[in-house]
């Protein structure tokens, strides 16, 4: 029987720089409307490999990945495959909130229209800012430009502007970091309202963060040679309170990292 | 990233632990001479410095709390603050059966011992003995010693069997023998269920080092075992 429970699986998916491995055979299966989580120390290729799932990395020279990865049993690296397909399905929430320098109605009509949606706007901008829970902050003020709006207020619309697109996973990039504790929350409640319809992959620092609102957590490392990999990926529960590689453990007691 | 005031509030805490350990243990160990020598102010003694084991659990239990809350533990670190907060409590307990025993000595008044005290300071000196391994264990992550603690509650059990038919000897012999006997027989009981709070410390030292609780021995087995209907 075909486990249909998978966003993206990874066949030996590695990431390299030129010679240099920077991610080195990861081999992942994501379910489905779930929140998935990435830790591991700094350097380790947490986003190397979370760019690597919309194809980002694309746009690095000299970056090239082997292995499989699959979305519906469809690898995204395959030759016949248009990347910006692959980024519509798969959007992504980075670490700094980055609206354009627009105002709030086009930061999300913009990218739709350019994706060829065709239906009311008006309603696709209502839906997509209700989902991203900023719906009531700015009905009044649509014109106005995204800049007027708080960080915290910013990144729900860049995550809003994410959703406008449909896309059937949203990756997030430490979309807190940069966040103060309240906005934080908020963030972390709308992935637990989000996940109802998208699968979430988050690159996280803040391990309460982790800990508190995904469902699986994927502990990376680097080993000799500077490449990072999955030591460990299980129910976050585990990592957290029974995590089976002492690495992971030494990481989430904080003894190194 | 450092965390050596972490480790030190640890230390700091599984010492505390030992400390609050052994005024259980002289308070239990006291409550018993005190009876066999029917020292009545040594009993009283006992009952006021109950209060401060007391007091001690409750401001290791405030440590506990605000140390979880300041340095949000994961994994073994917090399995054993949150394993430490049950046996804070399991030890307050411990107190109370110390100082059961010495109002017990104090209600007895002027009545002497119906008989001399052999078996029932053997069951105090036993579950003492079990508790400061158990401590140890505790205290130095040997989820190994703290396994083999818990069996030697048989010999406690046994002991708490022997007691009883004794006493229910002296009954049938003379049912004047009843309220002495009594006494007694709440004495050997607090011992019994000392003894039995010392298996759960342990269970909660392999808790602490495994991840998974598991269950090592059912307390009150050997003595209920020994009680079944048909046997009478």
């Amino acid at each position: 029987m075909e486990n249909n429970n998978y966003a993206i699986e990874t066949n030996d998916l590695s990431i390299h720089y030129g010679r240099f491995t920077a991610v080195k055979s990861v081999n992942m299966k994501v379910e489905r409307q779930k929140i998935t989580a990435i830790i591991g120390p700094s350097g380790c290729g947490k986003s190397t490999l979370l760019r690597a799932f919309n194809r980002m990395n694309d746009f690095v020279p000299g970056c090239f990945v082997t292995g499989e990865l699959l979305l519906d049993k469809q690898n995204l690296y395959g030759k016949t495959i248009d990347p910006v397909e692959v980024r519509r399905k798969i959007g992504m929430v980075f670490q700094k909130p980055n609206p354009f320098p627009k105002s709030i109605y086009e930061n999300i009509a913009w990218g739709a229209r350019i994706n060829g949606f065709k239906g009311k706007m008006d309603d696709l901008v209502e839906q997509s800012l209700r989902a991203a829970a900023l719906w009531d902050e700015v009905k009044d003020k649509l014109q106005e430009s995204a800049y007027a709006l708080s960080g915290g207020q910013q990144q729900r619309l860049c995550i809003a502007r994410t959703i406008a697109i449909q896309p059937e996973i949203i990756l997030m990039d430490e979309p807190a970091s940069a966040l103060d504790p309240i906005s934080t929350l908020r963030i972390e409640e709308l992935m637990q309202e989000l996940k109802k319809n998208y699968t979430i992959i988050i690159v996280t620092h803040n391990m309460q963060q982790a800990a508190r609102a995904s469902d699986y957590t994927a502990m990376m490392m680097i080993d000799d040679k500077r490449a990072g990999s999955v030591i460990e990926f299980d129910d976050t529960k585990t990592i957290f309170m029974r995590p089976s590689d002492k690495r992971t453990e030494d990481y989430v007691t904080g003894r190194f990292g | 990233m450092t965390r050596k005031a972490f480790d030190t509030e640890i230390q700091k805490i599984k010492d505390e632990v030992i400390l609050l350990g052994s005024m259980v243990e002289h308070a239990l160990l006291g409550s018993v001479e005190a009876l066999k020598k029917r020292d009545i102010k040594a009993s009283e003694a006992i009952i006021v410095e109950d209060k401060a084991i007391n007091r001690k659990r409750f401001d290791l239990e405030d440590q506990l709390v605000t140390l979880i809350a300041r340095q949000q533990p994961m994994a073994q670190d917090l399995r054993l603050l949150a394993s430490t907060l049950e046996i804070v409590s399991e030890l307050e307990r411990m107190g109370d059966y110390a100082k059961g025993i010495a109002n017990i000595n104090v209600r007895m008044g002027d009545e002497k011992l119906l008989k001399p005290l052999i078996d029932i300071p053997r069951m105090a000196n036993k579950g003492v003995d079990m508790l400061h391994r158990a401590l140890t264990a505790y205290a130095s992550n040997d989820a190994e010693t703290a396994a083999g603690i818990p069996v030697e509650d048989d010999e406690v059990d046994a002991l708490y069997n022997q007691i009883y038919r004794e006493l229910m000897v002296f009954i049938i012999e003379d049912p004047k023998n009843i309220e002495r006997a009594n006494w007694l027989l709440w004495v050997a009981h607090n011992l019994e269920r000392f003894a039995d709070r010392v298996t759960n410390i342990c269970e909660r030292t392999m808790y602490i080092a495994h991840g998974s609780f598991e269950e090592i021995k059912q307390s009150d087995d050997e003595f209920w075992k020994s009680r079944k209907p048909s046997d009478n």
